[in-house]
């Protein structure tokens, strides 16, 4: 953005603090991390896709695919995007009941958001060790 | 009585009564995304360490393809609505804001019909 004061125009307007001066709190860690998983799942969009093409482009197409997604920097990658649906999940279901006017109170909101890191969390170990627990 | 200026009438430029459909768009396919993720989740679970033979097969099922058909659908356009608003958060330059703008609308629609493609092909 220009600065107007170097035209000779008037004095910049004082800034709100940035973000690092803040006490964190479970909404606004919720909150951060709600948009950051939303990032990250745009990016499993991109995973999906080729997922898909690759299975409706036959054999070697899918071996290479399978290849990537089952190596360890593919599973890390793939547990951080179920990972991510989780939280999204939970936490956007949380927005929407914020949308209807629930939830507000200090206590119940914080509460709610330190419940959804757990849910998340135990969620993705869960639905990873169903897809590679029988050793695949 | 209006509070709308003369100027305001004289040039038409009201509201163009779209103004929450951006927000309401976003809930939409939320409130649709929660039963489809939970059921692609489910699904995808099924298909670890198969073949892509077992992939074909599985969306060859109608139901199977419909389903992930409206779950592409609702997922590309819940992620450039989501996308949209952090580019209008944090861009600095009106230049910069516009080309992120366009590259999400493209990544969108690259990521949808590439994945629409895919299923009907093997649907079909």
């Amino acid at each position: 953005m220009a600065d107007p004061s170097a035209a000779g125009g008037p004095r910049p307007r004082p800034l709100s603090p940035h973000l690092q001066i803040y006490r964190w709190t479970p909404t606004m860690a919720g909150s951060i991390v709600h948009r950051a998983t939303g990032l990250a799942l745009a990016g499993g969009m991109a995973f999906l896709a080729w997922w898909l093409v690759a299975a409706a482009s036959g054999y070697q197409a899918y071996e290479f695919f399978s290849m990537v997604a089952s190596s360890l920097v593919g599973k890390v990658v793939l547990f951080g995007l179920v990972w991510s649906l989780s939280f999204h999940l939970l936490a956007g279901t949380r927005h929407l009941i914020w949308d209807v006017g629930y939830g507000y109170q200090p206590r119940a909101a914080n509460a709610w958001g330190v419940a959804i890191f757990a849910a998340s969390i135990a969620i993705a170990a869960a639905v990873f060790a169903l897809g590679y627990g029988a050793g695949a | 009585m209006s509070t709308r200026t003369p100027l305001s009438k004289v040039q038409g430029l009201g509201s163009a009564h779209s103004g929450v459909a951006h927000f309401w768009r976003q809930r939409a396919t939320a409130v649709a995304l929660v039963p489809l993720a939970i059921w692609f989740v489910i699904s995808a679970l099924h298909l670890v360490g198969g073949d892509h033979t077992a992939v074909s097969d599985f969306f060859g099922e109608p139901v199977n393809a419909i389903l992930m058909i409206l779950f592409i659908l609702a997922a590309v356009t819940h992620m450039s609505l989501g996308i949209q608003v952090v580019i209008e958060d944090y861009a600095e330059s009106e230049g910069g804001k516009l080309a992120l703008l366009l590259l999400n609308k493209a990544f969108a629609w690259i990521v949808g019909a590439a994945s629409l493609f895919a299923v009907l092909k093997m649907a079909l």
